[in-house]
C-alpha cells in the first residue's frame, strides 16, 4: 500500500520537475521582462493607453494593432524614451497627439515595456532585450 | 402565539416598504437651519448648499448657463485637455457614464477646463470630437480663471488650482460630482476608480427615479 503511494507520487512529480528544469534560461528571462514590463506599464502608460491597450477614442492610440507594432518595432524604444508628436496612422485611423517622453526610464525598463506591450493585447512577438533597445536608442532621430 | 406571529410578519412587511423609500441619496455640502413661523409656531427648515448661477463658453463657442441645466441632473468635473496624468482615466470612465445615459434628456455632463490660457472652445471641440462625443449633452466649458476656480472650491467642493511646482502647472482632484434638479450636491465619486464610477451610474438611476417620483 505504502509503496503504491510512493510510485504514484513519483509518477506525478517527475514530469513536473523535468519540465521545470527544461525551462531554459531564455524563457525565464522573458517571463521576468514581461512581469516587470506589466508593472511599468501600469505605472507609466495605462492611464492613456488603457488596461486593455485600447487607447481612448482618437486621443490616445491603441496598442492592439500587431501590424503597426511589428512594422515599427525598431522605433518603439525611441517613442517610449523621447515621446512622439508626429501624425501616425494605425489601422486606417489617424492620430495626432502628444505622447510625453520618459527620461526616467532606463534601457532595461524600456526593454521590459516593449516585451510587455508586444506580447499583450493580442500581440505575440517574443523577447526583446536590453542590447536591442540600446541599439535602437542610438539610432533615434 | 399566532397573533404574535402576525404582528412580527406585519412589522417585517412595513420595514421592507420603508426601506425602499429610504434609499434616497444624501444631500451633501454645507447646510444651515432657517427658522420660519407657521401659524404662530416656529419651524426649522434646513437650507442646503446649491450651485450658484454660472455662464461659460462651451465647445461650440456658445454661451451656456445654469439655466441649460434646469430640470436635469448632471455630473460635473474639472480637467484640462493636455493633462497627462489622471484626466485620461477620468474621461475614459466618464465616457461610460455618457454611453449609459446617451440621449436621456434628463441627464447632462459638465467638464470644466482649468487650463484657462490654452483650452479655448476650439481646443475643447477637438478634444470632445477625438473622445467620440457629439452634440451637447456633454458640455466642455471654458470660463474666466476666477469663475472656474471659485465654483470648483466653493460650490462643487473640488480642489483645483494653479501650482508652479507641478510639472504641468495645474493641480486638481478627479472627483465626479452629482447634482440634482434643485442644484444640490448628491454624490462625490473618484473618477479615476472604475468601481466608484459604477456606483455613480447606479446612483444616477436612483436619483432619476427620485426626481420622477417628485414630479408626480
Ligand atoms: C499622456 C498620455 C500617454 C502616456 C502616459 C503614454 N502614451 Fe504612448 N502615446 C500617446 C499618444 C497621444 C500617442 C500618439 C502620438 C502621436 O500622435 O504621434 C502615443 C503613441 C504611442 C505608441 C505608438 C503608437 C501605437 O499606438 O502603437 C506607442 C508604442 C506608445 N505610445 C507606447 C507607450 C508606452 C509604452 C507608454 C508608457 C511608458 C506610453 N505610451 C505612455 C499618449 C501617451
Amino acid at each position: 500500500m505504502r509503496n503504491r503511494f510512493i510510485y504514484i507520487f513519483l509518477f506525478l512529480f517527475i514530469p513536473v520537475i523535468t519540465i521545470q528544469s527544461c525551462q531554459n534560461e531564455d524563457s525565464i528571462t522573458y517571463k521576468r521582462y514581461f512581469v516587470n514590463g506589466k508593472g511599468l506599464y501600469e505605472k507609466n502608460c495605462q492611464n492613456c493607453h488603457g488596461a486593455d491597450g485600447k487607447g481612448l477614442g482618437t486621443l490616445y492610440p491603441p496598442l492592439t494593432d500587431s501590424t503597426y507594432l511589428i512594422a515599427n518595432k525598431q522605433k518603439l524604444a525611441c517613442i517610449i524614451r523621447n515621446g512622439q508628436t508626429e501624425q501616425i496612422t494605425i489601422n486606417n485611423v489617424v492620430y495626432q497627439g502628444k505622447m510625453p517622453g520618459n527620461n526616467n526610464l532606463a534601457d532595461i525598463d524600456i526593454a521590459q515595456l516593449i516585451v510587455y506591450i508586444t506580447n499583450s493585447f493580442g500581440n505575440k512577438q517574443g523577447q526583446y532585450d536590453q542590447a536591442e533597445v540600446a541599439r535602437d536608442l542610438a539610432a533615434c532621430k | 402565539m399566532k397573533k404574535l406571529l402576525y404582528i412580527a410578519l406585519s412589522i417585517l412587511v412595513i420595514q421592507s416598504c420603508t426601506n425602499q423609500s429610504d434609499t434616497k441619496l444624501p444631500i451633501l455640502g454645507n447646510r444651515e437651519p432657517v427658522e420660519r413661523t407657521v401659524d404662530g409656531k416656529t419651524v426649522v427648515d434646513t437650507i442646503y448648499q446649491t450651485i450658484s448661477p454660472f455662464s461659460y463658453f462651451n465647445q461650440d463657442s456658445v454661451i451656456i448657463t445654469d439655466k441649460d441645466f434646469d430640470g436635469k441632473i448632471y455630473v460635473a468635473d474639472f480637467f484640462f485637455t493636455s493633462c497627462n496624468t489622471i484626466c485620461p482615466i477620468m474621461h475614459r470612465n466618464m465616457l461610460d457614464v455618457y454611453k449609459k445615459f446617451k440621449d436621456n434628456p434628463k441627464v447632462k455632463l459638465l467638464s470644466h477646463t482649468i487650463d484657462i490660457k490654452y483650452d479655448l472652445p476650439s481646443r475643447l471641440k477637438t478634444y470632445a470630437t477625438k473622445l467620440g462625443v457629439e452634440g451637447n449633452q456633454w458640455e466642455f466649458v471654458h470660463g474666466s480663471r476666477d469663475s472656474i476656480f471659485n465654483i470648483a472650491a466653493k460650490n462643487y467642493l473640488v480642489s483645483a488650482f494653479e501650482d508652479s511646482s507641478d510639472p504641468q502647472g495645474l493641480v486638481h482632484q478627479g472627483w465626479f460630482i452629482l447634482v440634482d434638479t434643485k442644484k444640490q450636491l448628491r454624490g462625490a465619486y473618484d473618477g479615476t476608480k472604475a468601481d466608484q464610477v459604477k456606483q455613480l451610474i447606479a446612483d444616477m438611476d436612483k436619483l432619476l427615479r427620485e426626481e420622477a417620483a417628485d414630479e408626480k
